[in-house]
């Protein structure tokens, strides 16, 4: 069996296979395996000017390219309108397209499709924004064309009972950059998928990714990248932090996965691929699966490496930053800042990235952002510009 | 003038087989503008003492009792006891991965001072500060002692101690695993605090090597839990041509 098949299935998995072991089917309420009268959720969209957003018949849309597993088949099917976001020939923005997604409610399942097609030469930015109660299975398909360069955020900010299912595919065109950026702070159980193939030499992949699980949340996060065509890149950088609550047992585990599948086949001559993950346990009541899988076909590559560990932030470490007079909090903060901050900064979004910092510092606990703190951190960047 | 009192102390750690007494007993006051010795023997209680007026948590308190200007410090947080002017330069200081040098340092800063300092007299500050220590301005970059050197690891302990200006510095064989290059320019750094009469320091190293650098007007022989002798800088010389046997075997036969 290789990695990609484990991608592909067209039953409903019970549990036992490889891509569901980790995941709790239990509290999916039933949309891994079946959807019935879904709903759509409240899709609201800021295009940047130029940009071109439809809405349009699912059925009238080509099939999903790349692996598609049972789940998200089944959320492709039971979706009856797509919306279409297009990036048009040679259109250059750094403006995002904010799509706000919002949780129509946890009873009923909701599903949604969304393409975004950067055509060639473009260049953008689009933010997808997930917040408040649903049991969602969504399919967004990503088609990166020639010489375009996309930075596709997606940010599940989900209320604490969301069930989140996704496959994110995007297809790289030749010379081509895709930036994937997931940040994963809400929700009960959120399994993200984000897959990526090549349609020509020279693409690029990068695939970023940061996630907080605190008590009782179960974030999951498997990247397929199929390398099957020469000289392309592929760099997956995932991060997460884990606070439980020991105090409330089982229920308060914090608990994590991560999958990174890579594939380098016969034909991907000159590939070049690494990826990463880290994670940053702060409390007892926590648990992370990291496992990274590389399956190569060729011997002619650049290169190709992984590396995957998961520390801890001990009370050794929070006694020394105590003993130089910061308070605990600060100190777990500068720890979880410092953590994060080289996947953040690679973001390169500025507005988003000190959203992202926010959302991190109120999983901590901690108040976020007052005014004198915002003021403290650019003082701390400022600072380290100038000695660096 | 600050002053730190230490009146029989004792301390317990969580040992296999139930707590085991570690501190039986230590009496002793570091003024501000006083440099203090403590000498003794591998495994003593040296740290342990150190450790326990920085407030770790592995040390339990049994007795006595530990002010610093009559403020009780066995009731403050790590943090608060900092903050009142204590600082401990660890032995084996730790690794902080993700957190940069300067973004520590001017935390503490604001932290122990109660305000940020200004960006553009930081900067200068820092740089003076670690300029004096022969510490490459690269360091300001690293992650907290990840990857230092023993020697950059305490040069780094007493750039903080430069830093935070603390009324009661506690520095634990801060000399140790030192070239004697570093160990003059580690001294240096300690004779720089203490020459400006503001700080109180107490020196706890095993070999009497770094008192030749660095003159206590007090040396105290600290032997299984307690102190045993008391006296000025002679009696770190009589140590050094006689070791620690005398007072070990005394100490045994007690
Ligand atoms: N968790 C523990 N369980 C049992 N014994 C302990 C524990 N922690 C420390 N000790 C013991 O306490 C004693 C004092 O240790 P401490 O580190 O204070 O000595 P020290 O004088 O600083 O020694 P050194 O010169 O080696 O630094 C030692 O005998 C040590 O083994
Ligand atoms: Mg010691």
């Amino acid at each position: 069996m290789t990695v990609t098949d484990t991608h592909t299935d067209f039953v409903a998995p019970t549990g036992r296979e490889e891509a569901w072991r980790f995941t709790p089917l239990k509290s999916l309420r039933g949309i891994y395996s079946e959807i019935n009268s879904p709903v759509p959720p409240q899709l609201t969209i800021d295009a940047a000017a130029g940009v071109v957003v439809t809405s349009v018949d699912t059925t009238a849309l080509p099939a999903a390219s790349g692996p598609v597993d049972w789940s998200s088949a089944i959320a492709r099917a039971a979706t009856t309108q797509s919306t279409v976001i297009t990036l048009p020939r040679d259109f250059v923005d750094s403006t995002p397209t904010v799509v706000r997604i919002e949780g129509s409610g946890v009873d009923t399942p909701s599903v949604a499709h969304i393409v975004i097609n950067a055509e060639l030469f473009s260049r953008g930015v689009v933010v997808l924004e997930h917040s408040g109660s649903a049991t969602y299975s969504a399919n967004v398909e990503i088609n990166v064309a020639d010489g375009a360069h996309l930075t596709v955020v997606s940010i599940q900010s989900w209320s604490a009972d969301t069930v989140h299912l996704g496959r994110q595919h995007a297809v790289v065109g030749r010379d081509a950059t895709f930036r994937s950026f997931i940040a994963t702070f809400g929700g009960k159980v959120v399994r993200l998928v984000p897959t990526v193939e090549y349609a020509g030499p020279g693409g690029n992949a990068e695939l970023m990714g940061v996630f907080f699980a605190d008590a009782g949340q179960h974030l999951e996060h498997r990247s397929l990248i199929d390398h099957a065509v020469p000289h392309c890149r592929s760099n997956v950088m995932y991060k997460g932090a884990l606070k439980g609550d020991p105090a409330l047992g089982p229920e308060g585990i914090a608990r994590t996965v991560w999958v990174g599948d890579v594939i380098i086949r016969a034909a991907a001559i000159g590939t070049e691929t690494y990826e990463l993950n880290r994670n940053l346990v702060l409390t007892d009541a926590a648990r992370a699966d990291s496992v990274p899988n590389l399956e190569i076909e060729t011997g002619e590559i650049v290169g190709a490496g992984h590396a995957s560990a998961t520390g801890r932030f001990d009370d050794e470490q929070l006694f020394y930053l105590q003993s130089r007079g910061i308070p605990a909090d600060v100190a777990t903060r500068l720890v979880v800042r410092g953590f994060f901050a080289d996947v953040i900064t690679k973001l390169g979004v500025p507005e988003w990235e000190s959203h992202l910092q926010a959302a991190i510092d109120s999983e901590l606990g901690l108040a976020a952002g007052s005014e004198s703190e915002d003021d403290q951190s650019e003082d701390d960047q400022a600072v380290d510009e100038a000695t660096a | 003038m600050a002053t730190l009192d230490i009146r029989d102390l004792h301390v317990s750690v969580n040992a296999e087989g139930g707590p085991r007494e570690i501190l039986r007993g230590v009496d002793l006051t570091v003024k501000q503008g006083e440099t203090h010795a403590i000498m003794g023997p591998n495994g003593s209680g040296k740290s342990t003492l150190a450790y326990s007026v920085a407030g770790h948590p592995k040390y339990t308190i049994t007795s006595g009792t530990v002010t610093l200007d009559g403020e009780d410090v066995l009731a403050m947080t790590v943090d608060q006891r900092a903050r009142a002017g204590l600082f401990l330069a660890m032995q084996y200081p730790v690794e902080v991965p993700g957190v940069s040098v300067s973004n520590f340092l001017r935390t503490s800063v604001t932290a122990v001072k109660g305000e940020a300092p200004k960006l553009r007299t930081w900067v200068k500050e820092m740089r003076t500060a670690m300029d004096a220590l022969s510490m490459d301005p690269a360091f300001a970059e690293r992650n907290v002692n990840e990857g230092f050197s023993g020697g950059e690891k305490k040069r780094h302990e007493i750039l903080q101690m430069e830093l935070l200006k603390p009324k009661i510095a506690i520095l634990d064989e801060t000399d140790s695993g030192l070239d004697v290059d570093a160990l003059k320019v580690v001294s240096e750094g300690v004779n720089r605090v203490a020459s400006s009469g503001e700080v109180g320091v107490l020196l706890i190293t095993h070999y009497t090597r770094i008192l030749r650098y660095i003159r206590p007007d007090f040396v105290h022989v600290f032997v299984d839990g307690r102190i045993v002798a008391e006296g000025g800088p002679e009696l770190a010389d009589a140590l050094e041509a006689d070791g620690y046997d005398r007072y070990i075997k005394a100490a045994a036969s007690a």
